[in-house]
C-alpha cells in the first residue's frame, strides 16, 4: 500500500480526532454558559474554531474545505452580525430603545435574558465564520 | 503575595519581549509571541480579570500564532541580517517608546485608592449592586457587556466582521482576469476540483 505523506502523522491524526469533540463542546459551553462564568461569544466564537482550525492544520485544508465550505462562512459572518442588528431593530419595533431588551418579553429579566442571549450568539456566529475564514484564506496560499 | 505573583509574571513578559527582539529565528520569536500571550493572560487571572485572560489565552496564544505561523510560510525562517541601522528609525523607536511610558505616568497605580474607579464609585457600584435586579446574570461582565453596554459590543461586532471581509477581499475573492477562470474557493486549489473529489483521492503533500 502507498503511504502517503499525511499518513506519517497517524498519531496526531487519531488523537486530534479525540479532541475535537471536546473543543467544540467547551467552545459551546462558553457561549451558552457565559452568563453565569466567565466567558460570552467572543470567546466561545474563537474556540470553536479552533476546532475546525486543527482539523485543518491535521488532515490538510481541502478535507476541511469539504466540511465547512468558504460558502458558509461567508453566510455565517453576515448572519450572526444580522441576528445582532436585527435584535437591536426587533427592541425599536417594540417600543423600546435600540438594544433595550426589557421590551422583548412581558418580564423585564426575561427579555434580557433573550437579548442577551441572541447578541452573544450573533457574535459568537459571526467571530467563528471570520476566524476560520482568516486561517482559509492565510493557508491556502501556501503554494503561490 | 498576589503582587508579588504579578510582578514575577510580569517580569516574565519583559524578558519574553526582549527575547523576541534578539532572536532571529522568526518560528522561535512566533512560538515566544504565544508564551508572551498566556503569561499576559496568567497576569491577568491575578489581577481577577479573567474574561479578559480567556480572550488573551484564546486569541493570543491561540488563533493569532497560528495565523503567524500561516504567514511565516510564504517567507523564510531566518530574518534577514540588518545593514546600518538607520538613525532616524531608532530615533523614531526611541522617542515613541518614552512617550508611551510617560503616557503611563498619568495611570493610577495597580489598587490605588485614588484610582477613578474607587474615586468615582457610582457606576461601579451601580453595577455591582442594580445589575443582578436589572439584568439578571451572575456573571457582571456579560450583563454590562452584552446589555449596558450591548452598543459597543455591536461595533466591536463591526470591526471583527469588517476585518473578515477586508481579509477576503484581499486575499479571498475570485480573480478577474480575462480568459482565465481562476477556481472559486482559493489560490491553493487546482482548478476544477472540488472538496469532494479531494476526498477520493489522498492529497498530494507538497512537502515532498
Amino acid at each position: 500500500m502507498k503511504l502517503y505523506p499525511r499518513q506519517r502523522h497517524r498519531v496526531l491524526q487519531v488523537v486530534t480526532k479525540l479532541i475535537i469533540p471536546f473543543v467544540m463542546m467547551f467552545g459551546l459551553y462558553v457561549q451558552f454558559h457565559g452568563d453565569y462564568g466567565p466567558g460570552g461569544g467572543f470567546q466561545a466564537g474563537v474556540i470553536f474554531s479552533t476546532a475546525f482550525i486543527l482539523h485543518g492544520l491535521i488532515f490538510g485544508l481541502q478535507r476541511t474545505r469539504a466540511v465547512l465550505s468558504p460558502a458558509i462562512l461567508r453566510i455565517m459572518m453576515c448572519a450572526g452580525l444580522l441576528l445582532y442588528c436585527g435584535t437591536g431593530i426587533v427592541t425599536i419595533l417594540l417600543g423600546g430603545n435600540l438594544l433595550d431588551y426589557n421590551v422583548l418579553a412581558h418580564d423585564p429579566l426575561h427579555g434580557q435574558h433573550w437579548g442577551i442571549f441572541t447578541v452573544e450568539l450573533g457574535v459568537g456566529i459571526t467571530v467563528t465564520g471570520v476566524m476560520i475564514s482568516l486561517f482559509y484564506n492565510f493557508a491556502s496560499r501556501r503554494s503561490d | 503575595m498576589e503582587t508579588l505573583v504579578a510582578d514575577v509574571l510580569l517580569t516574565f513578559l519583559v524578558v519574553i519581549a526582549v527575547g523576541i527582539i534578539v532572536l532571529r529565528d522568526l518560528l522561535a520569536a512566533v512560538i515566544l509571541l504565544g508564551a508572551y500571550s498566556l503569561t499576559a493572560a496568567g497576569a491577568f487571572v491575578v489581577m481577577d480579570a479573567v474574561d479578559v485572560a480567556f480572550t488573551e489565552a484564546a486569541v493570543g496564544s491561540g488563533i493569532s500564532t497560528i495565523l503567524f505561523l500561516g504567514a511565516l510560510s510564504f517567507t523564510k525562517h531566518e530574518q534577514k541580517p540588518r545593514g546600518n541601522d538607520s538613525w532616524v528609525a531608532v530615533l523614531f523607536v526611541v522617542v515613541t517608546g518614552a512617550l508611551l511610558i510617560y503616557g503611563t505616568l498619568d495611570m493610577p497605580y495597580y489598587g490605588s485608592a485614588t484610582s477613578a474607579a474607587q474615586t468615582n464609585p457610582d457606576l461601579a457600584v451601580r453595577f455591582l449592586q442594580q445589575s443582578g435586579s436589572e439584568v439578571g446574570p451572575p456573571n457582571i461582565v456579560t450583563s454590562v457587556l452584552a446589555s449596558y453596554r450591548g452598543y459597543d459590543t455591536l461595533g466591536e461586532t463591526m470591526v471583527v466582521f469588517a476585518a473578515g471581509m477586508a481579509v477576503l477581499s484581499l486575499l479571498g475573492l475570485k480573480r478577474r482576469r480575462p480568459g482565465l477562470e481562476a477556481p472559486e474557493d482559493a489560490p491553493g486549489d487546482t482548478p476544477g476540483e472540488t472538496p469532494a473529489d479531494a476526498l477520493d483521492e489522498p492529497p498530494t503533500s507538497r512537502h515532498t
